[in-house]
């Protein structure tokens, strides 16, 4: 991010990336041409990925991992080639990802398998995964809800304490606390890599320092990290980390779970079942080793697929060239809602280490009114919390209202939006002398 | 009119800047409240509503969220004020059949009797606003239930 220095998209190059994304090109009411600024929601796909998992089923759809046809066989390559393709995309070997159906399964899954390991489940080698009283799990105020919640549940279910990590101002987590929140008592550091409403990017390096200082497992959630940055999870030295498909190119359904070798090979299965069992008698079962040991029953095979389809795409476009194209996206956005009287920021207003998904409130008018008057304009954005109600708290609004890009957005989109926002204002009445209309915490409660 | 106008008709802007019946009195005798909250968008709305001889005697509330959640609990707060509980009964069923209407309106009586909520039927068109202008009229349902005047039995149509 910060050091990119590589060559930007160019323009010409631009415009054949956002060739490749046929829904870009349609139109809404009025037949308003399309601005897509809700990328960090889920993103649009492109025709390779779509052709992929059309080619699956059309040419190689058969059972993977069992039968012992030529279809089978095929199909099962193509399912391990994407397993391959993604792992690579992130930096890991092929047999540290497992499949999920997305990044919450991901999540949920080392938060089940650890409470399968505090029931005694995994024999000795899982025992370093159990959790009890006196326990302690951090977190960070600005998590998805989805890298929350797993862990609220996990506490309540052990009687493991849950603590957390606070955030700045600016939207960015408070490293400084990691001293005296991290303690030799924590046994799970799980954070994000970028949040998905301030678009801070995190210090992972102070977070793993500091969780390996104590001995705490990491679990990182890269959902809006892997879509957008050049992430090598093995070189950022955590333990866990979950993303989806869905947010980088790739179709929903399918998401995966880096976890390191040592870590799967010694975690008890979660979802129990067919495909990833060795030996199974009337009493017992002995398991297959990772990743097929959390891949139970039959897999989301043509996502996967497309999923490495979709990894392929942004290699070849190369993720320094797409992370340098959208910091200048993060910077026209920035530009754009500054220039408008009575926008909020909620995160940081400079480009360093953060993401091209800027949060703002309009004084005065409800997050969603703006976008309604925005989406009358062909701009398509986030409003509400976003599914982080705690960092919405935090900065003392209900809800906010995001604009996010990815690598097919352009500047020009930037200023619809920019010229949509600067009339929300006035389409609503609302002066510079602020009259509050709704969205402003008046005694409820 | 452009959809837009259609949607936040001045009506709605007006009561949305300066909303009747906000801030929460207190209780009386037969008083049910409840709290509605629409989970895509964080919106809330604390309704306190005073039964006195099978009417509402008296509604206040207290809320946060968009123009047209908060003008649609305004607009029932006028709507309701007052008026016996079966007719709020069909007046709440009314409204909900134009929430479902997709902008078409009701015919002429039906409207008479929305009055100022008759305003709302541009948000018909748009799915996603439908549950904010419906938030007050859940939080009426349920805080009449909780007085105990009227039987969850008759309000809960298509509820």
């Amino acid at each position: 991010m910060t050091t990119t220095q590589e060559r930007r998209l160019g323009a010409s190059e631009l415009a054949a990336v956002r060739a490749d994304f046929p829904l870009l090109t349609r139109t809404l009411r009025d037949g308003r041409p399309l601005v897509y600024l809700d990328s960090a929601a889920t993103s649009q796909k492109p025709e390779v990925v779509l052709d992929a998992e059309q080619d699956f089923y059309a040419q190689r759809n058969a059972a993977v991992h069992r039968g012992a046809h030529q279809l089978a066989e095929e199909a099962t390559e193509a399912f391990e080639d994407a397993r391959g393709r993604v792992a690579s995309f992130v930096g890991v070997s092929p047999g540290e990802l497992v499949w999920t159906s997305n990044a919450t399964a991901a999540l949920n899954l080392v938060a089940y398998a650890m409470q399968n390991a505090s029931l005694g489940r995994g024999g000795a080698d899982a025992r370093r995964f159990a959790l009890g009283a006196g326990d302690e799990i951090v977190v960070t105020e600005l998590e998805h809800h989805a890298n929350l919640v797993p862990w609220q549940e996990l506490a309540a279910r052990t009687g493991a304490t849950l603590r957390w990590i606070g955030v700045d101002d600016d939207g960015r987590l408070r490293t400084d606390e990691l001293a005296t929140v991290v303690t030799d008592r924590t046994r799970v550091l799980a954070f994000t890599h970028a949040s998905n409403v301030t678009g801070a990017v995190t210090d992972v390096e102070a977070f793993v320092a500091r969780a390996r200082e104590v001995g705490a497992l990491t679990v990182l959630d890269a959902c809006q990290s892997v879509p957008h940055l050049p992430v090598d999870l093995a070189a950022l030295g955590v333990d866990f980390a979950a993303f989806s498909g869905h947010k980088m190119l790739a179709p929903t359904g399918v998401g995966a779970l880096y976890g390191r070798r040592e870590l799967l090979e010694a975690m008890p299965p979660v979802t129990t079942g067919g495909s990833m069992v060795e030996v199974v008698t009337m009493e017992t079962t002995t398991y297959a080793p990772p990743p097929q040991r959390f891949e139970a029953g039959t897999q989301m095979v043509s996502q996967a697929v497309a999923m490495g389809a979709a990894a392929s795409y942004l290699q070849e476009l190369g993720m320094p060239a797409v992370a340098a194209h959208e910091a200048e996206i993060a910077r026209a956005l920035l530009d754009a809602v500054a220039s408008v009287p009575g926008v909020r920021v909620v995160g940081p207003t400079d480009t360093r280490d953060r993401l091209a998904a800027v949060s703002f409130v309009v004084d005065g008018v409800h997050a969603h009114d703006v976008g309604q008057v925005l989406d009358d304009a062909g701009v398509a954005v986030r409003v509400g919390h976003h599914c982080a109600q705690p960092l919405h708290r935090r900065f003392g609004v209900a809800s906010t209202t995001r604009a996010s890009g990815a690598v097919y957005t352009t500047l020009e989109e930037i200023e619809v939006f920019r010229e949509a926002l600067a009339g929300v204002r006035a389409f609503f009445g609302v002066t510079d002398a602020p009259a509050p209309v709704a969205g402003v915490r008046e005694g409820l409660r | 009119m452009s959809s837009m106008e259609q949607l936040y008709q001045q009506v709605i802007l007006d009561h949305a800047r300066a909303p009747h019946g906000r801030g929460l009195v207190a209780a009386g005798p037969h008083t049910g409240e409840s709290h509605q909250v629409n989970p895509t968008c964080g919106d809330e709305v604390t309704l306190r509503v005073d039964v006195d001889h099978g009417r509402v005697a008296a509604l206040s509330w207290e809320g946060e969220g968009c123009s047209i959640s908060q003008a649609s609990v305004s607009v029932l707060h006028d709507l309701v004020t007052g008026t016996p509980l079966d007719e709020v009964d069909a007046l709440a069923a009314e409204f909900r059949e134009l929430m479902g209407s997709r902008g078409a309106g009701l015919d002429d009586d039906a409207a008479e009797r929305l009055g100022d909520a008759t305003a709302f039927t541009g948000v018909a068109k748009y799915p996603a606003r439908i549950k904010c202008a419906l938030l007050g009229w859940a939080a009426l349902q349920d805080a009449l239930i909780r007085t105990g005047a009227t039987a969850p039995a008759g309000t809960k149509e298509d509820a």
